[in-house]
């Protein structure tokens, strides 16, 4: 987007090429990194609009809206797209636009590779989302596609599968071409421990890409097997077992859920001294934290098993181990709050997203230790108490992050300030109305209500309209984020190279907007 | 938080949208000792949460407070204190062993599942649960649980029914609810006919996957007569919000009583299956059998869901040999939805809604007798 106006230095001899086209061929991460956001944004309105249908039909108690086959395909569908088709890509889309401007390189290392790793993923959704007009509809068996009740699905079954195929091969792409790019072209003096926190964080969760993606492949390609080739890796009755299938998910599952909050750690981590006017408390802690969490992450994942009836033993050891995680997790929210602590705090739209992101965040964070306990688990597990919990993780938490990073690096990509005015109202619109929609979905848990019900008993209606209102107003107020981002593309007040005062970074030492090719010649790092 | 969700809950009480306000915050206690010492740990948890977040959310709030720019504050630039980062590692360790000790305790007595005075087998089948009473005089006691014809009638997509009437009990009501003696271990063994479900009433204080092809073992005491109420915690499929857990624990005597009667029934029912049905008799059966049973998947009007549940009215089994459509319901479809009914049903409910399947809905072929069921077994 910031590209467009770049017409001006005509001598410049790989400018982007012209037309539609160059969105299709081009092989510049920040036009890439666009390409990227722009479809997290669209799948964000795709998901979002699937949640919009959930919260309508438990509005009130009885069937008004949807038949419960179509309501099973919204909640799994919602999730599939949010996860797979939003925050990852989102996540990939700043990585791509601000790893090479981080580190001091022209470009991501594997140009070509990074055009493909995008492509497949348009793909790969609108086979995913062609499953809705198949017979039987869309994958309604959760987005953790337990067997055997996946194996019930109907034609949409093989087609889900291969747009997660492809999905994961988009993510390894991806990773792979962002630990290339973080290993080889940094400018001279960027040594590893002097890397922007952002860089670290993304640079571990490529790790945990790689290591998990082909797992939840392995795991997809036997129930494809189990479906279709007579296979039963997870039918009791052929000597298969449909526990592990779990473990195999999970395996994946739960770094994967660090894949989704890690870079958001980077994001804070880069904003919130920026506006405190004072460096990072703690930068090496930060990231041994990170590096904590991510090996933890490997062994905890049948915490979201406890249920299935392993041995006690195992349970022990994934209750400790997941209790484990409260520590690092603790050093990084205690770091950020003495990294706030005696600064000189301004706080616009990208501050108060990142404030909102510290504190909603440790909301979740305290719901998730709630939720390690295993004897508690055993009355939280499968309620709204868990829906709460992850949606503090993933909405205040990852998306928080996505919009404050929106924010706060939108200036420099574009060249305009963003509204400032619409963008606080977004703020403040939207943590009230997140908390209203999601709060009270602990009290539903713990009283008693299941997820993944479309009908639920009298008891549980008055939390439950209370959430959808909050839920509607959450939904309409993105809108508002949407035309800011725009309003801000097609123009505004110029920005400085620096933007914001307390911003320390080689990325702020490019134009705003930046040059096609980033770093043409190597800065020197101190 | 609160102020906007008390104005929002004003808004609705005075529009009349909300009969009865019912606005639970926390777990239930519940009636058993486990469920107790579960309460116990949740709480002690929830203020451990609530004691840190008043120090990390106090020191943000203060921070934000008074150390603002707009304040004419300088920013300090300490970046960096080894005794911090040690401090806020070490204690928060503390704290999860000191919590870990007790969650230790309460998981080593919830897994605990010997010396129990009886034990009942539980089957998830989408959408009902099957109780079989394994040991001890009500040996032999089977029956399937589900959700209440009335409720499932309010619970279809369009229906007027005002469901203000069941209360609490909207969807957690059923034609047979688990009956247990109060004062006695009873240990329950999970597994399921088709797909993964979970057995939970709150009460109890615990929930425990039925998986098919395995079996998990769980166990609880009950020691005040009561009827406690729960439902399926692991998605089942389509109906997985319609198949409730009913639990009623009647004092010994009361139990004693129950326990007669019902094998009583039992005792009619052997003697039933090995008589001569009409076909009328075997209709009238059939269709109830059907309705609880069958009509989930493939509609009341046998019409099915194709492509993964077929018809059965007009269909080529229904219509042919017996002996095919004997075997299809006895022995299920591997591979597919269909389950074998062989423990499910007994010989008169097969044989009565075989007879249902091939005479209802247009369809025209044999009557099916309970003893050839017993044959084909």
């Amino acid at each position: 987007m910031s590209t467009l106006s770049a017409g001006h230095e005509d001598h410049h001899e790989h400018g982007p090429a012209k037309g539609l086209l160059r969105w299709v061929t081009t092989t510049n991460h920040k036009d890439i990194g666009t390409l990227y956001l722009l479809f997290a944004l669209v799948m964000f309105f795709i998901g979002g609009a699937m949640a919009m249908v959930i919260r309508a039909e438990l509005f009130q108690p009885g069937l008004q809206l949807v038949d419960p086959n179509f309501f099973n395909t919204m909640t799994t569908v919602h999730a599939l797209v949010m996860i797979f088709g939003a925050v990852m890509p989102a996540f990939t889309g700043l990585a791509n636009w601000l790893i090479p401007m981080m580190i001091g390189a022209p470009d991501m290392a594997l140009p070509r590779m990074n055009n493909f790793s995008f492509w497949i993923l348009p793909f790969a959704f609108t086979l995913l989302l062609s499953t809705f007009f198949m017979e039987g509809g869309g994958p309604s068996a959760g987005w953790t596609i337990y067997p055997p009740l996946s194996l019930q699905m109907g034609e949409g079954f093989p087609f889900m599968i291969f747009a997660l195929h492809l999905a994961g091969v988009s993510s390894i792409l991806g990773s792979i071409n962002i630990i290339v790019t973080i290993l080889n072209m940094r400018a001279p003096g960027m040594l590893l421990m002097k890397m922007p926190m952002f860089v670290w964080t993304w640079f571990i969760t490529a790790y945990l890409l790689i290591a998990t993606m082909p797992v939840l492949a392995g795991g997809l390609t036997m129930l494809l097997t189990d479906k279709f080739a007579g296979t039963s890796f997870f039918d009791a009755a052929g000597g298969g077992d449909p526990v592990m299938y779990q473990h195999i998910f999970w395996f994946f599952g739960h770094p994967e859920v660090y894949i989704l909050i890690l870079p958001a750690f980077g994001i804070i981590s880069a904003i919130l001294p920026t506006f405190a006017r004072k460096p990072l408390f703690g930068y090496s802690a930060m990231v041994y934290a990170t590096a904590s969490i991510a090996f933890l992450s490997f062994i905890v994942w049948a915490h979201h098993m406890f249920t299935v009836g392993m041995p006690v033993v195992g349970e022990l050891f994934f209750m400790y181990a997941t209790m484990m995680i409260a520590v690092p997790t603790g050093v990084k929210v205690f770091n950020w709050v003495s990294t706030m602590w005696r600064g000189a705090m301004t706080f616009e739209a990208p501050m108060l997203f990142a404030v909102g992101f510290v504190i909603m965040f440790t909301i979740g964070g305290f719901s998730g230790l709630m939720l390690a306990i295993a004897p508690a688990d055993f009355q939280y597990h499968d309620t709204y108490f868990v829906v709460a919990h992850f949606h503090y993780v993933l909405v205040t938490g990852a998306v928080y992050s996505i919009m404050a990073a929106a924010y706060y690096w939108l200036p420099k990509w574009t060249g305009n300030m963003y509204d400032e005015k619409l963008a606080q109202i977004h703020f403040w619109i939207s943590t009230v109305s997140v908390n209203v929609l999601f709060f009270p979905q602990h009290f539903l848990g713990l009283a008693g209500m299941p997820r993944r019900i479309p009908d639920y008993s009298v008891q549980f209606t008055d939390w439950n309209m209370i959430s959808s209102l909050g839920g509607f107003v959450f939904g309409v107020s993105q809108l508002l984020f949407v035309y800011v981002v725009f309003k801000c593309i097609r123009g505004g007040e110029k920005a400085t190279d620096r933007v914001w005062e307390g911003a320390h970074g080689l990325e702020w030492t490019l134009s705003s907007p930046p040059p096609y090719h980033s770093f043409t010649t190597a800065p020197e790092v101190r | 938080m609160r102020i906007v969700s008390s104005v929002l809950v004003v808004c609705l009480l005075t529009a009349g949208a909300v009969a009865h306000a019912d606005f639970a915050l926390n777990m239930r206690e519940g009636v058993t000792q486990t469920s107790r010492s579960v309460y116990e740990l949740h709480m002690i948890i929830f203020w451990v949460c609530c004691a840190i977040g008043v120090i990390v959310f106090g020191a943000m709030l203060y921070s934000i407070i008074r150390h603002r720019k707009s304040r004419g504050v300088v920013a300090a630039q300490f970046h960096d204190s080894t005794f911090m980062e040690m401090l806020w590692t070490i204690i928060p360790i503390v704290i999860l062993v000191g919590m870990a000790i007790p969650a230790t305790t309460t998981l080593l007595a919830m897994e605990e599942t010997g010396d129990a005075d009886m034990t009942i087998k539980v089957t998830g089948i989408q959408w009902k649960w099957k109780y079989d009473y394994i040991d001890g005089e009500a040996s032999g006691i089977s029956f399937l649980s589900s959700l209440h014809p009335k409720h499932n009638e309010a619970r279809m997509l369009g229906s007027d029914v005002d469901l203000r009437q069941f209360g609490d009990q909207y969807l957690l009501d059923v034609d047979n609810p688990l009956v247990i003696p109060t004062g006695q271990r009873v240990r329950f063994l999970l597994t399921a006919a088709d797909v993964i479900h979970a057995w939970w009433v709150p009460d109890l204080g615990w929930k425990k996957d039925a998986i098919p092809g395995f079996i998990n073992e769980a166990w609880t005491q009950i020691d005040e007569p009561g009827t406690y109420r729960g439902q399926c915690a692991e998605l089942c499929g389509k109906d997985h919000a319609f198949m409730p857990v009913v639990v009623v624990a009647k004092s010994p005597e009361d139990y004693a009583a129950w326990v007669k009667e019902q094998k009583g029934s039992v005792a009619e029912a052997a003697t039933e299956a090995l008589r001569e049905w009409t076909k009328p008799e075997l209709m009238a059966k059939g269709e109830q059998v059907y309705t609880t049973v069958c009509a989930a998947c493939h509609r009341p009007d046998g019409q099915g869901q194709p492509p993964v549940f077929p018809a059965i009215a007009g269909s080529a089994i229904a219509n042919g040999d017996a002996a095919t459509h004997i075997d299809v319901v006895i022995n299920g479809r591997p591979g597919t939805a269909m389950v074998a009914y062989r423990s499910i049903l007994n010989d008169v409910d097969m044989a009565a809604v075989l007879t249902y399947q091939r005479n209802a809905w247009g369809n025209a072929a044999s009557v099916v007798q309970p003893t050839e069921i017993q044959a084909a077994r």
